[in-house]
């Protein structure tokens, strides 16, 4: 159904993108590498395969609309929007410098591109609803996306939220779950088990797709398959590994949020060359 | 059309808005009846959110639909507005500086008889800390009526607190609101009042029973947040004390960013408001007033007490 072609560029793209995120955590800084690296594919196939939007009118009426509720991997974000063109790529080296337009999360104000300000987790899935309803009830088809992951389902808000959806029977709403398995601390099942999450998003009421997060054809065809779904909110489930794509940081929890020695942020730009 | 009800007022001045602003939509957490967002749902029943016992989806949804053009008011019981969804205000609605506005109903003792769980003494605190937020306390229904349209017309996060109860209107009706003007109810010389909400009618009443000692000043402060600082300050200029009143704890509410404002200047200050502690639950409103010393004699002994000890 896709061409091996575009498959290709999709893949090339992530692997940009990841690479981009090293370059601009930098050398002797910490940065968010695991959840940036999980999260790669699924962002690179919303920005350069999904989403209606335009880098030079970030306002455009009929754009889609992306919420990184996992706020902390802000870096993942910017590097998709620099390819994107929202803003130079050199500017991705710049990120927390003080009063520069890339914070630590995305910030509404400061950021052109970035649809609502998040970083407290568990609050992306219920501020794309208020976007989606919104939306629909201006007669505008855009359609709003939502990285939620799998630690911050511990949060109270994101099933709150999820009712809400199925109450308002939002269809233009996607929750996308980045399931790496790992939150900050440890291993999330050894924490509080969010699992079986397919069941729980069914018993909520939701469309449920389950894929392997790290396979951009089942990425494509999942969100896809999501718009035709009426009448409820869709959830993609992706099975994904942390820092997936840096040796170092794959199911690494300590590299959640690492910092990057010289020889590790060499190793990483190897391992993504 | 007079109210005596600040919950009625701001129900109705909301459907006579939404009458020509289809932007403005009402949100609620399963206490419509009581804040009187079910007015609004009543007449648009399709711009009214039911969002059910979940305050704190209810403000990210708030702020969600504020970034389609909408005016969101979101309603509940000021403890829940103020305190459940307080997160949800901070990081997206505050920090993005949102156009939402937050109706914290039931605010003070009002709800004399639900005890200290639903008697929000804080609210005016947490979120005058919030950078970005305006905070306003109306002093009665015609004023609620004037702010309600002056917070539409604003863009921008904003805090409004209700009283839950009937009672007698001090402030002129069809006077328009101005954010962050303070007004002069009563003129006088020797002591300025600086009171909101309930407390400015009680301290009218003060002024009065001390009229024939004390020539009291009383200045209605319906804007908490920001401050009319150098109004103030020029309002109090000829004053021996300044008292301060309201239904709120005297740690963060108006007391507290009066005496900020007044830091730099040798004039004293009493503070009249609840003293670092919960309400309770009451069989009627007077009863728990009294109970807590907010009365119009007991505003006046504070007053008198606090002229007397400063005049020289």
């Amino acid at each position: 159904m896709y061409s091996k072609e575009m498959i290709d560029d999709l893949n090339n793209k992530a692997k940009t993108i990841r690479r981009n995120v090293i370059k601009s955590i930098g050398i002797g800084t910490a940065g968010h590498v695991g959840g940036s690296c999980s999260s790669a594919d699924l962002v690179t196939a919303l920005y350069f395969y999904k989403m209606k939007y335009d880098p030079k009118n970030p306002k455009m009426e009929n754009r889609d609309r992306f919420l990184l509720s996992k706020g902390h991997v802000a870096v993942l974000q910017y590097a998709a929007m620099a390819e994107a063109g929202f803003f130079p790529v050199a500017d991705l080296k710049h990120t927390k410098d003080v009063g520069f337009h890339l914070q630590g999360h995305p910030d509404y104000l400061k950021t052109p591109g970035i649809e609502a300000g998040t970083g407290s987790l568990g609050q992306g899935l219920s501020l794309g609803l208020g976007m989606a309803l919104g939306l629909k009830d201006d007669g505008l088809n855009s359609r709003v996306y939502v990285l939620c992951g799998d630690g911050e389902l511990a949060e109270g808000q994101i099933w709150e939220a999820a009712m809400a959806a199925k109450a308002f029977n939002a269809d233009n709403l996607l929750a996308i779950v980045d399931h790496n398995k790992l939150q900050a601390m440890g291993p999330i099942q050894e924490r509080l088990d969010i699992t079986p999450l397919p069941e729980k998003w069914a018993a909520f009421g939701w469309h449920v797709i389950e894929i392997n997060g790290h396979n951009m054809e089942e990425i494509l065809t999942a969100l896809d398959h999501a718009e035709t779904i009426k009448g409820k909110p869709t959830v993609i489930i992706a099975h994904t590994i942390k820092g997936k794509g840096v040796s170092f940081a794959e199911n690494t929890v300590s590299c959640h949020n690492v910092l990057l020695t010289d020889e590790m942020y060499h190793q990483a730009l190897s391992d993504l060359s | 059309m007079t109210y005596t009800n600040q919950r009625i007022a701001y129900g109705e001045t909301l459907v006579k808005m939404g009458k020509d602003n289809p932007k403005i939509v009402v949100m609620d957490a399963d206490l419509c009846a009581s804040t009187m967002g079910k007015l609004y749902e009543i007449e648009y029943k399709e711009r009214h959110y039911e969002m059910g016992i979940a305050e704190a989806n209810m403000l990210s949804v708030a702020a969600g639909l504020s970034t389609t053009g909408r005016i969101p008011f979101a309603n509940s019981f000021a403890v829940f507005v103020a305190g459940r969804a307080y997160d949800q205000i901070r990081q997206t609605i505050a920090i993005g500086k949102l156009n939402v506005k937050i109706v914290g109903s039931s605010a003070g003792l009002s709800d004399f008889g639900d005890g200290a769980t639903h008697q929000s003494i804080e609210d005016m605190a947490i979120m005058g800390a919030i950078p970005n937020m305006t905070v306003i306390c109306p002093a009665d229904a015609n004023e609620t009526v004037a702010a309600t349209k002056a917070i539409a017309k604003y863009h921008g996060p904003v805090y409004m607190r209700l009283n839950r109860n009937d009672y007698d209107n001090v402030t002129e009706e069809g006077k328009p609101f101005v954010i962050g003007e303070p007004d002069v109810l009563l003129d006088g010389k020797d002591v300025v009042v600086f009171a909101t909400g309930y407390m400015v009618g009680l301290a009218l009443k003060a002024a009065k029973l001390l009229a024939d000692e004390i020539s009291v000043k009383v200045v209605n402060v319906a804007t908490i947040k920001p401050l009319p600082k150098e109004k103030l300050i020029h309002l109090a200029k000829d004053a021996k004390v300044i008292v301060t009143a309201e239904e709120h704890s005297v740690i963060g509410g108006l007391g507290s960013v009066v005496l900020n404002a007044f830091a730099q200047t040798p004039i004293p200050i009493e503070m009249i408001g609840l003293e670092d502690v919960f309400g309770c639950s009451a069989h009627n409103y007077d009863e728990l007033l009294e109970h807590f010393n907010l009365t119009d004699t007991a505003v006046a002994d504070r007053i008198k007490q606090a002229y007397f000890a400063h005049k020289e």
